[in-house]
């Protein structure tokens, strides 16, 4: 029987999106209203979807009942419905932010295409199906073009362009690895790809590996991994800022296409062609790392800065995914919702501070103290040992498994001083945004920012206090990386599950 | 005929390349153009070069051709063509808010106003 699970998360907001058009015949209450119901729904099914991948095993649906190595398959594994909580989860703060800024009164149809952000996202996370991902990045690029450029402005104008024309540029590289690994193996089922991987001739690796590390040049650009990430900062930096918290899972996208295509089809049964992505990312991750943190460093606005803390995570985590092992994947895993959800965090506290200093905005000068300066700064304190990894919040954690799992790694050295070296030097940065920010106050002039938005605020502080969240809930969400990690490294099973699902007879 | 097809896919290719690194917006846009064409005649080609034979199995048929890439390659021209009368709509707004067409906009303007003051300082 094909199971109904992983096609859910991809229509609600679909549904969801198709229902908004309509309620702008409506006031804007009401269009904020189906989008938090959509949105509360998406969290609830989402959980309802990780409990029965987590109970359940691989679940399988046929689109249009054709079977799997033929038509297009939706797979539900505990991965992919750990991202499409999170997803959720995120996209939940973002909403909520949107609405208490009232990002959402700046242009029209805002909720529209949050709701087909998530659509997008929700079917790259969930399908099984080479081409289909393609299709649902184009689906979730879309979308993310029209929010970028929400509310408008030459700055963001400027940033969305370069954003979009690298991302086409993108697409373009995805159809020429896409049509390769179809020219060669003939088929573009996931599954189907890695059980053929071990049957390529020899004189046709060289032409796989070429597919290969086509890929990965498209999901480095989605990920922003080194040389690829010169358009992150401009893009995120001036966008809106529930946008931009948003986007938080946009660079993930990336690192789970690396981890699901990469992880499944050059896994042990690939012969030759195994492991042929994991030294390449652990040197890009560590050179990534270092030039996130001289941005960190070189950052003129806290924005850009949290732009570049993104960067950061994103380099961690793909140390994490180049270790290659079962304990690394698990550890990046847990630091991956971490980082989500305190990146998105990051960009709420830098439009707050930003709308409090006024003309000032969120450049690193000194400024006339801004309204309720002692709970900013100590929002910006708290999310900043967050970020940078200083105990006691999740930041910490997440570095020290990672860390953990690289001991006895041939590199081991390498990532250790560059890990630390980075953490360090991140905080080093952040601890003199903070200090600029809110001790080198300019005592003569006259504050002309916004007194606070207590609900944006509230919005802000909820989204930080997942950081603790995840500290006390460690061991059970430890627990279930691990278990996803295992599940991962098990791909036969995967390959087994999509290969072996039966169609749905017509009575 | 092969080598017909492969020149014409590595010419759009180089052609494409180089005029999506130009500085102006509107040879960007006839660069990534000039890609997808060439990315959807590689798709075709991808299910190996076949001439007169059907695609859809038919009772008269003695040979077909692979009809997935044909499918591959309608979607990748619907969706290259939304892309492209989007990326088309972005730039002119850029044209008339940067009040340039570089792809640089801002930084472009603040360049070129910083040349000029240096020249008036000059004088």
């Amino acid at each position: 029987m094909s199971s109904i699970w992983p096609v859910l998360p991809v229509l609600w907001p679909l549904v969801g999106g198709i229902a908004l058009l309509f309620s702008r015949l409506g006031s804007l209450q009401l269009q904020r209203s189906i989008s938090l119901l959509f949105t509360a729904g998406l969290i609830t099914l989402t959980l309802k979807t990780l409990s029965v991948a987590v109970s359940e095993g691989h679940q399988v649906y046929l689109l249009g009942n054709w079977l799997a190595p033929f038509g297009i398959v939706l797979v539900l594994d505990k991965l992919s419905a750990l991202m499409v909580l999170l997803t959720a989860v995120l996209s939940m703060f973002a909403l909520l932010y949107a609405i208490a800024q009232d990002t959402d009164k700046q242009g029209e149809d805002f909720h529209t295409l949050f709701q087909i952000q998530l659509f997008g996202l929700n079917g790259a996370f969930l399908t099984g199906d080479l081409f289909n991902l393609f299709v649902f990045f184009e689906v979730l690029l879309l979308a993310s073009y029209g929010l970028l450029l929400h509310g408008g402005g030459r700055l963001r104008t400027k940033g969305g362009l370069h954003y979009v024309v690298i991302n086409l540029v993108g697409s373009s590289l995805f159809l020429f690895a896409v049509g390769t690994l179809y020219g060669v193996l003939g088929t573009l089922n996931m599954a189907d790809l890695a059980d053929k991987m071990a049957t390529v001739s020899a004189d046709d690796q060289g032409i796989v590996a070429a597919a290969a590390l086509l890929l990965l040049v498209v999901f480095g650009i989605k990920a922003a991994i080194f040389p690829l990430y010169l358009w992150l900062p401009g893009a995120y930096a001036t966008t809106s800022a529930a946008v931009a918290a948003l986007f938080a899972i946009m660079t993930k996208v990336g690192l789970y296409a690396i981890i699901r295509v990469h992880g499944t089809l050059f896994a042990e049964q690939a012969g030759p062609l195994a492991g042929l992505h994991t030294d390449l990312l652990l040197w890009l991750g560590m050179l990534t790392l270092i030039l996130a943190v001289f941005g960190v460093f070189a950052a003129r606005g806290l924005k850009e800065q949290a732009a570049f803390l993104i960067l950061a995570s994103v380099a961690t985590l793909l140390v994490g995914i180049g270790i290659d092992n079962n304990a690394a994947l698990s550890a990046s895993l847990y630091y991956l919702i971490h980082s989500t959800l305190i990146g998105g965090a990051m960009f709420l506290l830098a439009d707050l501070v930003a709308r409090g200093r006024g003309s000032y905005a969120d450049k690193l000068r000194s400024a006339p103290a801004m309204a309720r300066g002692i709970v900013m700064g100590s929002l910006f304190l708290a999310s900043a040992i967050a970020i940078a990894g200083v105990p006691p919040l999740s930041g910490f954690f997440g570095k020290v498994l990672i860390l953990d799992s690289a001991i006895g790694h041939p590199l081991q050295a390498w990532i250790f001083t560059v890990v630390l070296l980075g953490s360090l030097l991140m905080m080093i940065a952040l601890a003199r945004s903070g200090s600029i920010l809110f001790y080198q106050v300019d005592e003569q002039g006259r504050n002309d920012g916004a007194t606070i938005n207590t609900k944006a605020t509230g919005v802000m502080i909820a989204l930080l206090m997942m950081s603790p969240l995840l500290v006390v809930a460690a061991g059970p969400v430890t627990a279930l990386t691990e278990q996803v990690a295992q599940q991962l490294a098990d791909s036969q099973s995967y390959i087994h599950a999509v290969l072996s699902q039966s169609a749905v007879s017509g009575k | 005929m092969e080598w017909i097809i492969a020149l014409v896919i590595g010419v759009m290719t180089a052609s494409g390349v180089y005029l999506v690194l130009r500085a102006r917006t509107f040879p960007v846009v006839l660069g990534l153009t000039l890609l997808s064409y060439a990315v959807n005649v590689f798709l075709f080609t991808m299910g190996r070069l076949q001439v007169g034979q059907a695609a859809i199995i038919s009772p008269n048929a003695t040979a077909y051709t692979d009809p997935l890439p044909q499918a591959l390659v309608l979607t990748a021209i619907v969706i290259a063509f939304g892309m492209t009368a989007f990326l088309i709509v972005l730039a002119l707004k850029a044209r008339s808010e940067l009040g340039n067409d570089h792809v640089d906009g801002l930084s472009y303007v603040a360049e070129e106003q910083a040349v000029k003051s240096r020249q008036k300082a000059g004088n």
